[in-house]
């Protein structure tokens, strides 16, 4: 089953009323040895999962923070052939984290759908979401997944329609990648989109539990996602703005990990879930 | 949809779901406008007493004449806004406005296209944006002083290689989070669908108005229509009402730069690989791992690593060619009309020309030639007169290179 490892995460958290927190990185930014590094070092810092990004040199649905991410990992040499075995080092690493992967269509469709998911199921890859195939362009790719045993994941932005809930509530494998703001990526001050009545749409629909991502920067933005409903939160940009932010691997390290546990540390039971104020400043310890 | 968003194997709408409904809405919005008489009124008379249509067709008096061949001119340099981006540009604001928009974006890569969407907005009222490649804000200096003055706001775009490619990923990312209140003009025949389909109905006024006029010309058919290809607007509108006419050979000419056998040009479709890039399936320049790579021309408007879906299935199909002409030929045949015909064509448009004369040098027997010139040369000065100084540079050395006063290994 390609999403088990995503339903024994969301059982386990459920037990101890948790959100799943899961930082996104792209893969070897900012070089190919210091990316396994600090994906490590996030999941020993408490991250759940992982969301995982192929470099593209076109991310049309990211913003700034994630762009500079990809140039500095493909200024760095990052070659997708290298990004297979960094993969399965993940995984070997880290054998129950569900590892989801972020792929533009070009580069699936460069390696031809059918070897790109034997290559995700070889690496231990769980997921992978594609960020420029929407509803339209879902049969390029839904079969091959199919067959391969990867999950391929759906986003669905604010604001969607009943039929697209409904659609997506059914074909979204491994989890639904719900999307709190209109625009691109980025680490917002505030949450923008309230993502309830999409989330709770999707429940009706037994869909598969929702990550809520874009704009994920704050643990009071964990605690508002827990007020919408959702089973975790993706934060992408204030994980990479971290790694661009600091000049040593040393501190590249130490950020990533005081954030992780930051996050991770809103995700459990809040009693001001509802007014995003300070966070806990206990769970910096 | 409604309409089918393949050309063959080619086109689709591969962008971030959040802009489907978007996509949804223009295509309902354009196929209900084209049924309008309303807005089909309004949009010819705009283009009409606004714009200067129809443009003339003109026969060369010198060009060519060393060959036997009839080289003809669709004059559409001689639009308002000095190319054929203008009909398109005022088709679709004109349905920005029937959607409620109240903003426009663009994207620009020689400029000629913000120029078109800058006069739109200005026309029409709409506050404008343009995103434009900070190399080519460097390099069309008159087109970004000329939006300037038309009240358009242009924003330096300095990722990737910070060209056309980057800024129509720029325009893209503002429209995802502004499609509510904006209308994204884009420029060419490429993107999702349906902007391949709107952009060509808008250009191929190009095609109708030449071929009724070459026919009333010569009481015929020319033999081939050729022109300049970067994304393919101008070629599409010329060559949409030809596509039936089997004898008349459609020949597209993309800039080979430096040449095909280096790294160092925009031929897409002869050196490209079937892909996905801003929101199509296309061929597009791209490495052995598809990363898309930049491509390079000489000419701002060509320098594109993808290309209109119709393209590559014309291509497929082998109803159209495509040939390459590089920097040198273009600028050959830029020195050549402007000395033979008095006209400064665009560089774009030397492409057809140096294309068009090939075909005319290489016939074995007489042919009549259509060729887009798609836009004046007013904004290529720089550029010109540039290549012109280095080539007398180079010119120099290798008379003295070859006097032995100099080690050329």
């Amino acid at each position: 089953m390609p999403a088990e490892r995503y339903a024994a995460m969301f059982a386990r958290l459920a037990e101890r009323d948790e959100l799943a927190f899961v930082p996104f990185f792209v893969l070897g930014d900012p070089s190919m040895e210091e990316n396994l590094a600090l994906i490590s070092a996030a999941v020993e810092a408490g991250a759940d999962g992982l969301e995982l990004g192929l470099p593209f040199s076109d991310p049309i649905a990211d913003g700034p923070a994630v762009q500079s991410a990809v140039t500095r990992a493909l200024e760095a040499g990052t070659r997708i052939s290298a990004c297979w075995p960094l993969l399965r080092a993940v995984r070997n690493a880290h054998p129950t984290v569900p590892i989801g992967l972020l792929v533009y269509a070009n580069l699936i469709v460069h390696a031809g759908v059918e070897a790109f998911v034997t290559q995700c199921a070889a690496a231990g890859v769980d997921s992978v979401v594609i960020p420029d195939a929407p509803s339209l362009e879902q049969a390029w790719f839904a079969e091959a997944f199919a067959k391969g045993g990867v999950a391929l994941a759906r986003i669905l932005p604010p604001g969607a329609d009943a039929a697209r809930v409904q659609e997506v509530a059914r074909s979204s494998a491994g989890y639904v990648y719900v999307t709190s703001r209109g625009g691109v990526t980025g680490a917002d001050d505030t949450l923008q989109a309230d993502s309830t009545a999409v989330i709770s749409a999707l429940q009706k629909e037994g869909a598969a539990p929702a990550l809520l991502g874009f704009g994920i920067a704050q643990p009071t933005h964990v605690h508002a996602a827990r007020a919408m409903g959702v089973a975790g939160a993706i934060s992408g940009s204030a994980v990479v703005q971290r790694i661009g932010a600091h000049g040593t691997p040393a501190a590249r390290r130490a950020a990533v990990v005081a954030f992780v546990r930051e996050m991770k540390g809103a995700t459990g039971p809040h009693p001001t879930a509802n007014h995003p104020i300070a966070p806990r400043s206990a769970n910096r310890a | 949809m409604i309409r089918s968003a393949y050309y063959g194997r080619f086109g689709g709408s591969f962008v971030p779901e959040i802009l489907v409904p978007a996509l949804e809405s223009l295509e309902a919005a354009f196929l209900d406008a084209q049924a309008d008489p309303t807005f089909v009124a309004e949009l010819e008379t705009l283009l009409r007493t606004y714009a200067g249509r129809e443009t003339p067709l003109y026969q060369c008096r010198q060009l060519g004449r060393e060959t036997d061949s009839r080289i003809w001119f669709k004059r559409e340099d001689l639009l308002h806004g000095g190319a054929h981006k203008t009909n398109q540009a005022l088709g679709q604001g004109l349905l920005a406005q029937r959607l409620g928009k109240t903003r426009l974006i663009a994207e620009t890569g020689a400029g000629q296209h913000g120029v078109a969407t800058a006069l739109t907005g200005a026309v029409l009222g709409i506050p404008t944006r343009i995103y434009m490649g900070a190399a080519d804000i460097e390099r069309q200096q008159p087109n970004v002083q000329r939006m300037r003055l038309m009240g358009a706001e242009v924003v330096p775009v300095t990722q990737g290689g910070a060209t056309l490619k980057a800024a129509i990923n720029e325009a893209l990312r503002d429209w995802s989070a502004s499609y509510a209140t904006t209308h994204y003009l884009l420029g060419t025949v490429a993107g999702p669908h349906p902007f391949p389909l709107i952009v060509r109905e808008f250009q191929r006024v190009i095609g109708r108005e030449a071929r009724a006029q070459f026919l009333e010309a010569t009481g015929r058919l020319p033999d081939a229509v050729v022109a300049s290809v970067g994304g393919g607007s101008n070629a599409i509108g010329i060559f949409t009402d030809f596509i039936a006419d089997a004898a008349v050979r459609l020949i597209g000419v993309e800039p080979a730069g430096e040449g095909l056998h280096t790294a160092r040009h925009g031929a897409t479709l002869q050196r490209g690989r079937p892909g996905v890039l801003h929101g199509c399936y296309t061929q597009i320049l791209q490495d052995d791992e598809g990363q898309v790579q930049e491509s390079h021309s000489i000419s701002a408007g060509l320098d594109y690593p993808g290309v209109g879906p119709e393209h590559a299935q014309l291509q497929e199909t082998g109803r159209a060619q495509y040939v390459g002409c590089t920097d040198a030929e273009a600028m050959a045949a830029f020195s050549l009309v402007a000395r033979s015909e008095g006209i400064i064509p665009a560089v774009e448009s030397a492409h057809a020309v140096a294309g068009a004369l090939k075909l005319a040098r290489t016939s074995d027997r007489p042919l009549d030639i259509l060729v887009n010139l798609s836009g004046r040369g007013d904004k290529d000065l720089a550029t010109v007169l540039r290549y012109q100084a280095e080539e007398a540079a180079r010119g120099a050395a290798n008379v003295v290179a070859a006097a032995g006063g100099i080690d050329a290994r």
